[in-house]
């Protein structure tokens, strides 16, 4: 059963922008998807908490809710490292020796995917082919696409990611 | 009609349906899993692939799924083409990938579909070597059992849940390989249906807890047809018996009453039946007030003296007990003697049985709830009251997106696709009732009103369809609303009026009599469903005579006109206040109390007498509806127990003018005599066979499946020595495996088996029609036929509420658990069941300054009771209401005005429950 006192687990300017897409749409519940990630944006990973204050603004059920935050892989219920990395494990890149460079990558932050780094810089998830395929094998670090993935630059790359920011 | 070859051979079948239910209409089998026959077609799970072939030259055909696709006339198909089989046995082995294959300790082995339809798609080799997933499993509350490993993803469970019975905290979690249902956290089920996801999931995610620790397998239940006790709907149940308990109770279908599905009150409620509180043995009661242990025959005995020819008897009846045994009591006291013992309903109960027998309007059957396409509730929270007709009034409000998805050429049953096309569309269903409901999700409208503004609405809009005279005094709200509803009312094709004694308010009734009437002259098609609080109170109401109330048994007892009080089955302290059971117990020298549980009653008893429950009598009960139905008994070993009629039979032998009824020793005789005297009840003894019923062989219907094993075993701790079968001479029933159990009439149907379909699956076997009547004809009889015109009734319009000027009006609020006595000691029920309940407005909340849960004494003018508090923002200003039936507030009145004082050391719920698992209030 929704809780109405719940709602204020989320900071006005979530409310806000949920809100604005609401206004968008003929129903309350269509804004699922956005208010989802709305708060992901806002702080990485949607909490049992969020979920429940999230459901109860948008007039549904936590388990609605929770039904259509589970059936997407980048909506996070866990909480996830600074940067997501999103490795393409799909067909092209795999042609192209994406597995050998997973395995690298996994060496090189000493996890698998689905793990957060102990530092929790990273979290590795795969992802079934990013449209990128003519430049195979690639990888999402954040938001942003690597290309051409070879073994020898991951070491790099991460570092030039690491002072990116 | 169309013609389909299947393999070669032509069918005739409905066109318009799918090809999966033509053919398990057709008896041969298809294996599926996410079709259901109330659920309908959304082709997920692939398993009920068959081939189709574009013309007599296509000899590849393809395959379709069974039930997505259309039947057309000319359609030809293959059912045994190795490819289909093929294709179906790696559907199969496919969704069993991950299935831990413990059947041995599930509670669904040996009436599992995944298991029949395993072995029917020939996979009986498992391939997949991989990791298995597992999940963890939730804590769904006392009722329902979950074991999530089990699932093969059909999404039967979320799609009855949520779209069929409205709840909205279950769901389908996770994706692809993952996927897991259940809530987002630990919890029990919100909803009041959520029991039928025991019979709706195919596999054993979904189980009866209470069976799961008390486990017995199907095939070693002992069964019998049987009717819910739990209130006035009379759903078709099937009980399971074993060792002489209880183990569960399972949906027995009936086309017009229930259908496919039970409420949770109905099929976890049975356990009081093995409670610590049944009366074992007869007692009398010594003058420390004990009770000392008789025989059966010496208690027979001391009734007989008590009962002696000289003896002034009375007898007080039950709208519980079944109308053999209240038939009995009433001719062993002589009707001006006899009091039905209706409680606080029996005025709105009165209206109701008026309405039902003049009305002149058809009372509707299931299917014809949810046909309707207006829904006008007055004055019921229906979910509370008679559940199993608010979960048919939710597939009401569906007809309008199915009027849509038809006029675009979609059929009924492509679920997915209507859903989608109907979206938020619903039928209007207008409620006006005392307080916040269960339905308001689906209603169009739900107004808060007292009951007496309830009954002015229903005169208004019948005034305003007969074009009559208003009612005066209406808000320009509430005018508005009439005339609007007026209007919608003429645009209806099948208008359902409810209503019904939930608010204790005869009023309430009358008004919704003259609607339904008024609403009648506009359409024939318009049907009622009126409420009655327990299993036979229509029964009851329905025995003519001169029937005395229960303020004139206090009368006649204190005039000193009482020697001897036989109480059947009646609780008094929760039909009359307190105080006047206390006068009543003190004007009679002797009472005696027949009852199946002890209750409080008992203490002013000089002579006790245990009943045999449901599952140990043979008896017929009338529901609201007017439907005599009879139930057998499932336990053979009742011991010292015996049916209320038995009891008061023997209690006639020295009663000089009534010595016929001793001769009455079955329960067919009892028939016969009732319906010789009361004509309008001749119709009981056709509800179902009589004991000479004999199958083509010569035998009586099986209570015990073919694979009933450890007969000769099952008492070998008591006796060496094989027992005989127990014989039962008053049922068309043995307890025996020996005798029919497929062509058999419905009435005598104690489960549904076929070969190869060992779960409740199988039941398409014995239809008709996929969803429609049964083959073995329906069971019981309507007593009650509307004869006549439509007629308003009793038409007098009540003054408007006005709030008292100090103080709070009571209003009366049924709740599902709690408020119906027998059921509310049974463990699953009682460990859902809320406190003692007082629901105030926010508004009033506010101004005592008090939340929910906080404590609160409720003063009437009798005394005062510490109730628990709910806020309900919706309730009418200067009511409050109470729970009906909670043994703390049996004293207090719908009606009266009562006063509130916040109560600061009340201990909340949830600090107060005692490790057994009672309640106690401080
Ligand atoms: S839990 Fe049962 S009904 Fe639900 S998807 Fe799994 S097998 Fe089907
Ligand atoms: S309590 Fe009423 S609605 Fe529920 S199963 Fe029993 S008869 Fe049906
Ligand atoms: S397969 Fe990797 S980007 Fe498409
Ligand atoms: S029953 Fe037809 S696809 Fe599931």
């Amino acid at each position: 059963m929704t809780d109405l006192d719940v709602i204020p687990t989320l900071s006005p300017e979530e409310i806000a922008e949920i809100e604005h897409e609401v206004a968008l749409i003929p129903r309350r519940d269509s804004a699922a998807i956005d208010a989802l990630m709305i708060v992901q944006r806002h702080r990485g990973w949607v909490s049992d908490s969020s979920l429940k204050a999230i459901a109860a603004l948008l007039e549904m059920s936590p388990e609605e809710l929770d039904g259509i935050a589970t059936f997407y892989n980048l909506i996070y219920r866990q909480p996830v490292g600074e940067q997501v990395i999103l490795f393409c494990d799909s067909v092209s890149c795999w042609l192209r020796n994406g597995d050998g460079v997973k395995e690298k990558l996994s060496e090189l932050l000493g996890i698998d995917y689905g793990q957060t780094t102990a530092d929790g810089r990273y979290t590795l998830i795969p992802v079934p082919c990013l449209g990128a395929c003519d430049r195979a094998p690639v990888m999402m670090v954040g938001d942003d696409l690597h290309t051409h993935l070879d073994d020898c630059d991951l070491a790099s790359l991460l570092t030039c990611e690491a002072n990116h920011d | 009609m169309a013609t389909i070859s299947i393999d070669g051979k032509h069918y005739e079948v409905e066109d318009g349906s799918n090809v999966l239910e033509a053919v398990l209409g057709l008896g041969l089998d298809l294996p599926y899993f996410c079709w259901h026959p109330a659920l309908g077609s959304v082709g997920s799970c692939r398993q009920c692939a068959l081939l189709q072939f574009q013309n007599a030259d296509d000899d590849r055909g393809r395959i379709v799924m069974g039930c997505m696709t259309q039947v057309t006339d000319g359609m030809l198909l293959s059912l045994s083409d190795s490819r289909a089989k093929a294709f179906r046995a790696d559907v199969i082995e496919a969704l069993m990938t991950n299935h831990p294959h413990d059947c041995p300790v599930c509670a669904e082995g040996g009436e599992c579909h995944l298991q029949d339809m395993t072995v029917m798609s020939g996979h009986r080799d498992r391939r997949y070597n991989g990791l298995k997933n597992t999940h963890v499993n939730q804590d769904l509350g006392p009722l329902i059992h979950h074991e999530m490993n089990r699932c093969i993803a059909c999404y039967r469970c979320v799609r009855y849940y949520q779209d069929y019975a409205g709840g909205t905290d279950l769901a389908a979690l996770g994706s692809h390989d993952h996927v897991y249902f259940g809530r987002h956290e630990d919890g029990t089920l919100e909803s009041e249906f959520a029991g039928n996801l025991v019979e709706v999931c195919p596999t054993g995610v979904f189980t009866d807890k209470s069976l799961v620790h008390d486990y017995t397998r199907k095939w070693d239940l002992q069964s019998a047809p049987s009717i819910c006790t739990a209130c006035g709907v009379g759903c078709n149940t099937i009980p399971g018996e074993r060792y002489g308990r209880l183990k569960r109770i399972h949906n027995r279908y009936h086309h017009e009453v229930n259908g496919y599905f039970l409420c949770d009150r109905g099929r976890f409620g049975g356990g009081w039946v093995n409670s610590e509180r049944r009366l074992r043995q007869a007692g009398a009661q010594m003058s420390d007030g004990c009770f000392a242990p008789l025989t059966q025959e010496q208690a027979v005995q001391r009734l007989q003296t008590l009962c002696g020819a000289d003896s002034k008897l009375w007898g007080i009846g039950s709208p519980r007990a079944s109308l053999e045994s209240n038939w009995m009591l009433r001719s062993l006291v002589g009707d001006e003697h006899y009091c039905p013992g209706f409680g606080p309903e029996q005025d709105a109960l009165r209206a109701v049985m008026t309405a039902l027998t003049e009305g002149g309007v058809a009372t509707a059957t299931l299917p014809e709830i949810e046909a309707a396409d207006l829904v006008i509730i007055v004055g019921e929270d229906i979910t509370q009251s008679a559940p199993r007709i608010a979960l048919a009034l939710r597939q009401s409000v569906r007809n309008l997106g199915l009027e849509q998805a038809a006029n675009l050429g979609v059929q009924h049953w492509q679920d997915a696709a209507v859903r989608n096309i109907a979206q938020n569309t619903r039928s209007p269903l207008v409620e006006w009732v005392s307080a916040s409901t269960r339905l308001a999700d689906v209603a169009t409208k739900t107004l808060t009103l007292a009951p007496t503004d309830i009954a002015r609405m229903g005169f208004a809009l019948a005034a305003a369809l007969d074009e009559g005279a208003g009612v005066d005094g209406l808000t320009a709200d509430q005018t508005t609303h009439v005339v609007q509803l007026a209007s919608r009312v003429l645009g209806a094709k099948r208008p359902l009026i409810v209503s019904g004694c939930s608010s204790h308010d005869a009023s309430v009734v009358y008004a919704a009599q003259a609607l339904a009437a008024a609403v009648a002259r506009r359409h024939a098609a318009t049907r009622v469903v009126y409420t009655v609080p327990e299993c036979n109170s229509v029964g009851v109401g329905l025995l003519k005579g001169t029937h005395k109330d229960l303020a004139d048994v206090v009368a006649a007892a204190e005039a000193g006109h009482i020697d001897t009080l036989v109480v059947l089955e009646n609780d008094l302290y929760r039909r009359m206040k307190k105080e006047w059971v206390t006068r009543l117990a003190a004007a009679v020298p002797n009472i005696v109390v027949l009852d199946a549980l002890e209750t409080s009653t008992c203490d002013a008893a000089q002579l006790v007498l245990p009943v045999a429950s449901f599952t140990e009598a043979e008896g017929t009960l009338v529901n609201a509806e007017g439907r005599a139905q009879r139930f057998y008994p499932v336990v053979s070993d009742v011991g010292e127990r015996l049916p209320g009629w038995q009891w008061l039979r023997l209690a006639a032998v020295g009663r000089a003018n009534r010595s016929d009824l001793e001769t009455l020793m079955h329960l067919d005789q009892v028939l016969e005599a009732i319906a010789a005297e009361q004509p309008q009840l001749d119709g009981i003894r056709a509800a179902a066979p009589d004991a000479s019923y004999r199958d083509r062989v010569g035998l009586k219907a099986a209570r015990q499946p073919h694979r009933y094993s450890g007969r000769t075993a099952m008492y070998a701790d008591k006796t060496l020595h094989e027992p005989k079968t127990p014989v039962d001479e008053d049922a068309p029933l043995s307890f025996s495996m020996e005798g029919e159990s497929h062509a058999l009439p419905s009435a005598l149907r104690s489960f549904v088996w076929d070969p190869g379909w060992n779960s409740n699956q199988s039941l398409h076997k014995f239809q008709a029609e996929i969803g429609g009547a049964l083959k073995g004809g329906s069971a019981g009889i309507r007593l009650i036929e509307p004869k006549g015109q439509p007629a308003p009734g009793a038409y007098s319009v009540p003054a408007a509420f006005e709030p008292p000027l100090s103080g709070w009006y009571l209003t009366a609020q049924y709740r599902i658990f709690g408020s119906e006595e027998m059921s509310a000691h049974a463990p699953g029920i009682l460990a859902v069941s809320a406190g003692p309940t007082l629901i105030l407005s926010a508004d009033d909340a506010l101004q005592l300054a008090l939340a929910a849960d906080d404590g609160v004494t409720l003063i009437t003018a009798d005394g005062s009771v510490d109730c628990e508090v709910t806020v309900d923002p919706a309730l009418p200003k200067g009511t409050v209401g109470f729970v009906v039936g909670h043994a703390h507030l049996l004293d207090l009145r719908a009606g009266e005005t009562v006063s509130l004082e916040k109560k600061p050391g009340l201990m909340r719920r949830s600090e107060v429950i005692a490790s057994d698992g009672v309640r106690v209030y401080g």
